[in-house]
C-alpha cells in the first residue's frame, strides 16, 4: 500500500509534489509540533519584544519577548486539527444529506435542496459572523460553526454526483433485486463518488482553515490562552510597523498550508477543472 | 415574421426573469426568518444583559415590554421585517442610534471600495484570464495557473501585512491606515485606500482570471472555433470576434461570484487597515453584541450577494440567443 502511495506520488506534476510535500509537513508539525518546541508555549524566554531571526530564536520573539517558533508549532496543532474535524464534520454532514436526497425521492429531495440553497446565498463569513454572535466562540462552538457554515457547499456537489449516479443501471439493478434504500446509498453509490469527494474535503479545509483564522485574526475565534495561527498574527499586529517576523511567520504558516492542498488538489488526476 | 417570433422570444426571455426575480426575493425573504432565527437564539436575554445582573425581575420585565421582547416570535419577527423594508431596522444596542443612521455612515465607504476594486480588478482579470486561455497548456499559463491557485488560498491578512510592509514601512508611499472622512479630497482618499484596494484586488483577481480561463477554454473546444481557425482567421481575432459573444454569460457569471468574495474579504481588508465601512461595522457589532445592527448589517450583505447572483443569471437568460430572438 505504501508502495502504491509512493508510485502516485512520483506521478504528480511537480506543484503536485511541493503541494504534497507542504501538506506532509504541515500535518507532522500538527501531530508532533508542540514535542519539538524549544520553549514552552506561554515562556516569556527573550529580552526583546519583536526581536529579530536568531540563533536561540529561529523565527524571533513576539510582542511579551515569548518565542514565536514555539507558539506556532503549537497554533498549528489548533489550525489544522480544528479545520480538519470542521472539514470532515461538514463533508460526512453534507454528504449524508445528498445521499438521503437522492435516494427519497422528490419529497426527499425538494425541500432539503431548496433548504440548502437558501443557506448558500448567504455568504459564508457572514453567516459565521452571525453564528459567532449569537453562540460564542469557544472551540467546540467554532468547530461546529466552521462546519455548519460549509455543509451547504459539500451537499451541492454531493447532491450532484449521487443524484446523476442513482440513474446508473447498477443502481437499478440493485434496486430490483430489492436492496433497501440504505444499501443503495452506502454500498451502491458512495463508493463511486468517493473522488470527487476527497477533492471537495481538501477544498473544504482549505476554506475552514481561511475562515477559522479570519475569525482569530477579528478577535472572534480561537481565545485566549489558546492560539491559532490566526491569533498569533493578532496578536503580533503591534509589530506590523516594524516588519517583526513575529506576525509575518505564522500568516506565511496558514498560506503554505493553504496553497499546499490547493496545488496538491490540482494536480490530482481527474480534477480537470482547469483544463 | 421575424419580428414576431423575436417579441416571442423576447416575451419568454422577461418571463424567465420575472421568474429568477420572484425566487430571489423568496430567498431573501428564507434567508430573514434564518438570520432572524439565529439571532434570537442569543443565551442569556439581551434585556438581562443590558441591565446586569443586580437588576431586580420588575426592571427586567419592564425594560423586555419596552424592549418589545416580550411579544411573541413571529409578532417581532414581523414588525423587524418591515421595519427593515421601510429603512427603520431598529435601535443600536451599543451605539443608542437609530441603526439606519450608523448604517447610512458605513455604506458609502463600502459601495465607494467595491466600486474602485471593480474598476481595478475586472480589466486585470479579464487579461489574464483571457491571455492565460490562448496559450493554454503554454510556460504562461501553467504559470498564471500556479500563482493564481495560490492567491486564492491566501489569507487576505497575509497580502495585506505584506502590502503595508513594502508600501508603507519599506517604501513609504502610502498611511498604513485608511482614513475616509467628507474633508478629504480625491488624492487623499485615493492615497488611503490604495493598499485596501489593492489586497482586495489581488485575490478577487486571482478567482476571477480562473474562471474567466475557464469559460473561455470551454468556448475554444467547440466546433465553430475550430472552423474560424481552420478557415484562417487570426488568434486574436476568433478570441474578440468568435468566442467572446459566446463566453460574455459565464464571464459575468464568474465576475459577479468573484465580486461576491468581495462582501467576505472585506471583512478583514476593512478590520486591518481600519477602514470605516459597512464589514468593519458589522465585526464591531459581533464583539459587542449589537444584534439589531448585526442583523441588518447580515441582511445588506446577503441582499448585495443575491442581487450579484441575479445579475449573473440574468445575463446568462439575455446572452441566450435562442431566447434573445430566434
Amino acid at each position: 500500500m505504501i508502495a502504491s502511495a509512493l508510485k502516485r506520488a512520483k506521478a504528480l506534476p511537480l506543484s503536485g509534489k511541493v503541494g504534497l510535500a507542504l501538506v506532509v509537513f504541515w500535518l507532522f508539525v500538527a501531530l508532533f509540533g508542540p514535542m519539538l518546541a524549544p520553549y514552552p508555549i506561554g515562556a516569556f524566554v527573550a529580552y526583546d519584544v519583536f526581536d529579530g531571526q536568531s540563533a536561540a530564536h529561529w523565527l524571533g520573539s513576539d510582542y511579551l519577548g515569548r518565542d514565536v517558533l514555539s507558539r506556532l508549532l503549537s497554533g498549528a496543532r489548533y489550525t489544522v486539527g480544528l479545520a480538519a474535524a470542521a472539514a470532515l464534520l461538514a463533508s460526512s454532514t453534507g454528504t449524508a444529506l445528498a445521499l438521503t436526497a437522492a435516494v427519497g425521492g422528490a419529497k426527499v429531495d425538494e425541500p432539503l435542496s431548496r433548504f440548502m440553497d437558501m443557506l448558500i446565498s448567504i455568504p459564508s463569513k457572514i453567516f459565521s459572523l452571525v453564528l459567532v454572535a449569537a453562540f460564542g466562540s469557544s472551540l467546540g462552538l467554532l468547530l461546529l460553526i466552521a462546519a455548519f457554515t460549509y455543509v451547504p457547499g459539500n451537499y451541492r456537489i454531493a447532491r450532484a454526483l449521487a443524484v446523476n449516479l442513482a440513474q446508473m443501471d447498477y443502481v437499478q439493478v440493485a434496486k430490483v433485486r430489492g436492496e433497501g434504500r440504505f444499501h443503495i446509498a452506502i454500498a451502491e453509490i458512495l463508493p463511486n463518488m468517493i473522488h470527487p469527494l476527497l477533492a471537495d474535503f481538501g477544498l473544504r479545509f482549505v476554506f475552514i482553515v481561511l475562515l477559522l483564522s479570519g475569525l482569530s485574526f477579528l478577535g472572534l475565534g480561537v481565545q485566549p490562552p489558546d492560539a491559532d495561527l490566526g491569533s498569533l498574527v493578532r496578536e503580533n499586529i503591534s509589530g506590523l510597523g516594524e516588519g517583526a517576523l513575529a506576525i509575518l511567520a505564522p500568516a506565511v504558516a496558514i498560506a503554505t498550508l493553504t496553497v499546499g492542498v490547493n496545488l496538491l488538489i490540482d494536480a490530482l488526476p481527474g480534477q480537470g477543472k482547469g483544463r | 415574421m421575424a419580428g414576431a417570433s423575436s417579441q416571442s422570444g423576447m416575451k419568454a426571455a422577461l418571463i424567465l426573469i420575472g421568474k429568477r426575480f420572484a425566487s430571489s426575493l423568496l430567498t431573501l425573504l428564507m434567508v430573514s426568518v434564518t438570520i432572524f432565527i439565529i439571532a434570537q437564539l442569543l443565551p442569556g436575554d439581551t434585556a438581562q444583559e443590558a441591565l446586569g445582573q443586580s437588576a431586580t425581575a420588575d426592571q427586567v420585565a419592564a425594560l423586555r415590554h419596552e424592549m418589545g421582547l416580550d411579544r411573541p416570535a413571529h409578532v417581532r419577527y414581523v414588525s423587524w421585517l418591515t421595519g427593515m423594508v421601510t429603512g427603520d431596522p431598529g435601535q443600536s444596542m451599543v451605539a443608542n442610534m437609530p441603526v439606519a443612521e450608523v448604517i447610512s455612515t458605513r455604506l458609502p465607504n463600502s459601495l465607494l471600495l467595491a466600486a474602485l476594486t471593480a474598476l481595478v480588478a475586472i480589466p486585470v482579470a479579464l487579461a489574464i484570464g483571457i491571455g492565460s486561455a490562448m496559450n493554454r497548456g503554454g510556460r504562461i499559463d501553467r504559470a498564471l495557473n500556479i500563482v493564481t491557485l495560490s492567491m486564492v488560498a491566501v489569507p487576505e491578512f497575509l497580502v495585506a501585512t505584506i502590502a503595508v510592509l513594502i508600501f508603507s514601512v519599506k517604501l513609504r508611499w502610502l498611511p498604513s491606515i485608511a482614513m475616509a472622512s467628507s474633508d478629504m479630497d480625491w488624492s487623499d482618499y485615493l492615497r488611503g485606500v490604495a493598499m485596501p484596494i489593492l489586497t482586495l484586488c489581488v485575490i478577487v483577481v486571482a478567482q476571477m482570471a480562473r474562471m474567466t480561463r475557464a469559460a473561455v477554454i470551454d468556448q475554444m473546444d467547440r466546433p465553430y472555433v475550430e472552423m474560424a481557425v481552420l478557415k484562417g482567421v487570426a488568434p486574436v481575432r476568433v478570441v474578440l470576434k468568435h468566442i467572446m459573444p459566446n463566453a460574455i454569460a459565464p464571464i459575468v457569471n464568474a465576475m459577479a461570484l468573484s465580486l461576491s468574495y468581495l462582501l467576505g474579504g472585506a471583512v478583514i481588508v476593512e478590520t486591518i487597515f481600519n477602514y470605516p465601512g459597512l464589514a468593519s461595522l458589522m465585526v464591531n457589532a459581533v464583539t459587542s453584541r449589537d444584534m439589531p445592527l448585526l442583523q441588518a448589517c447580515a441582511m445588506i450583505f446577503c441582499t448585495a450577494y443575491l442581487i450579484l447572483m441575479l445579475i449573473a443569471d440574468v445575463t446568462a437568460i439575455l446572452a441566450n440567443p435562442r431566447l434573445r430572438a430566434q
